[in-house]
C-alpha cells in the first residue's frame, strides 16, 4: 500500500462536492479539464476521467456523496494528477473482496474499484466500517 | 422553481430520429445516469411505436464511456434484439475503446461500426439474411 506522503509538491487545483447525479458529470468533466491542462494525452485523459467517474458514482450510490480534492504533484519524481475522494458513508467491510474483479454489492457490474485501479498509475484506499472511505488515485501526466 | 442553466443543459432530451426502417440516435451530451436510463427506455418505446428494425447509436462525440453507460448500451442492444431490432454502436473514439477494454467491460455480441454508412450497410445485410 502506498503511503500518502509519497507525493511531493502537492498543489491544490480544485475542491468539488458530489451531492447529485449531475455532480458526477460535472466533477468528471473537471478532472478531464485538469488532465488536459497538464498536457496528458487523450487516452490518459480518458482513462482518468473514466476511473474517477466510477469512483464518484460509488460515492454517490453507497455513501450519498462526498468530497473530491483535485491536486497536482510529483509522484515518483514525475508530475501527476492526484484525485482524492472522501466520503463518510458506511465504509467497506472487506476491501480485498471489493477490489476483486466481478464483485458487486449493489446494482453495478462490479467493475467499479478494480476497473478504476487498472486505469490509473497508483491507487490508495482506506476504509473503516461506519467510518467512511478515502480513495486516492494518481495518474502521471 | 429557480432558473438554473446547468439543470436545463443536463436535462435536455436526446432526439431519436426515424430514418426508413431505422432509428438514429446521436448522443452529444455527457449523460448523467438517469438520462442514460431514460434514453434506453425511450429507444425501446420508439422501436415498438415505429416497428424499427435497427437502431444506430452515434457516440462519436462521447469522450467518456464508463461502466454505467457501457452497461446501458449493452443492455439496450440485448433488449432490442429480443424485440427483433439490431443495435449498432457507431463511431466509438479509440481512447474510449481502449479504456473500456482496460476497465474490463466487454459487450459480447454488440455490433459496432466506424460510421453511419457502414452501420446502415451492416443492418441492411443483416435484415436481408433474415428474409
Amino acid at each position: 500500500m502506498p503511503q500518502l506522503n509519497q507525493i511531493q509538491e502537492l498543489v491544490r487545483l480544485d475542491i468539488l462536492k458530489i451531492e447529485s447525479e449531475f455532480d458526477i458529470v460535472r466533477a468528471r468533466q473537471a478532472v478531464r479539464f485538469y488532465a488536459k491542462e497538464m498536457k496528458m494525452g487523450v487516452v490518459d485523459q480518458t482513462r482518468i476521467t473514466t476511473a474517477v467517474s466510477e469512483l464518484f458514482r460509488n460515492m454517490y450510490q453507497y455513501a450519498g456523496g462526498g468530497e473530491i480534492i483535485i491536486e497536482r504533484g510529483d509522484f515518483q519524481a514525475r508530475p501527476a494528477l492526484v484525485v482524492t475522494c472522501i466520503d463518510h458513508g458506511p465504509g467497506i467491510e472487506d476491501i480485498e473482496l471489493a477490489m476483486s474483479d466481478g464483485y458487486t454489492s449493489g446494482s453495478g457490474m462490479g467493475y467499479g474499484l478494480p476497473g478504476a485501479k487498472r486505469l490509473v498509475d497508483d491507487f490508495f484506499i482506506e476504509s473503516r466500517v461506519n467510518g467512511g472511505t478515502t480513495i486516492r488515485i494518481v495518474k502521471w501526466a | 422553481m429557480k432558473y438554473d442553466p446547468d439543470e436545463i443543459k443536463v436535462s435536455r432530451r436526446i432526439p431519436i430520429i426515424k430514418y426508413g426502417e431505422f432509428l438514429i440516435v446521436s448522443i452529444q451530451v455527457d449523460m448523467h445516469d438517469r438520462l442514460a436510463m431514460e434514453l434506453q427506455t425511450q429507444i425501446l418505446e420508439e422501436i415498438t411505436k415505429t416497428n424499427a428494425r435497427g437502431v444506430l447509436i452515434d457516440i462519436s462525440v462521447l469522450d467518456t464511456v464508463d461502466s454505467y453507460i457501457g452497461r446501458m448500451l449493452y443492455g439496450m442492444a440485448t433488449m432490442a434484439s429480443i424485440m427483433d431490432a439490431a443495435v449498432v454502436i457507431v463511431g466509438m473514439q479509440p481512447a474510449v475503446a481502449i479504456t473500456l477494454v482496460e476497465l474490463g467491460l466487454d459487450m459480447p455480441g454488440v455490433l459496432t461500426a466506424l460510421n453511419i454508412e457502414q452501420a446502415s450497410r451492416m443492418l441492411r445485410k443483416k435484415m436481408k439474411n433474415k428474409k
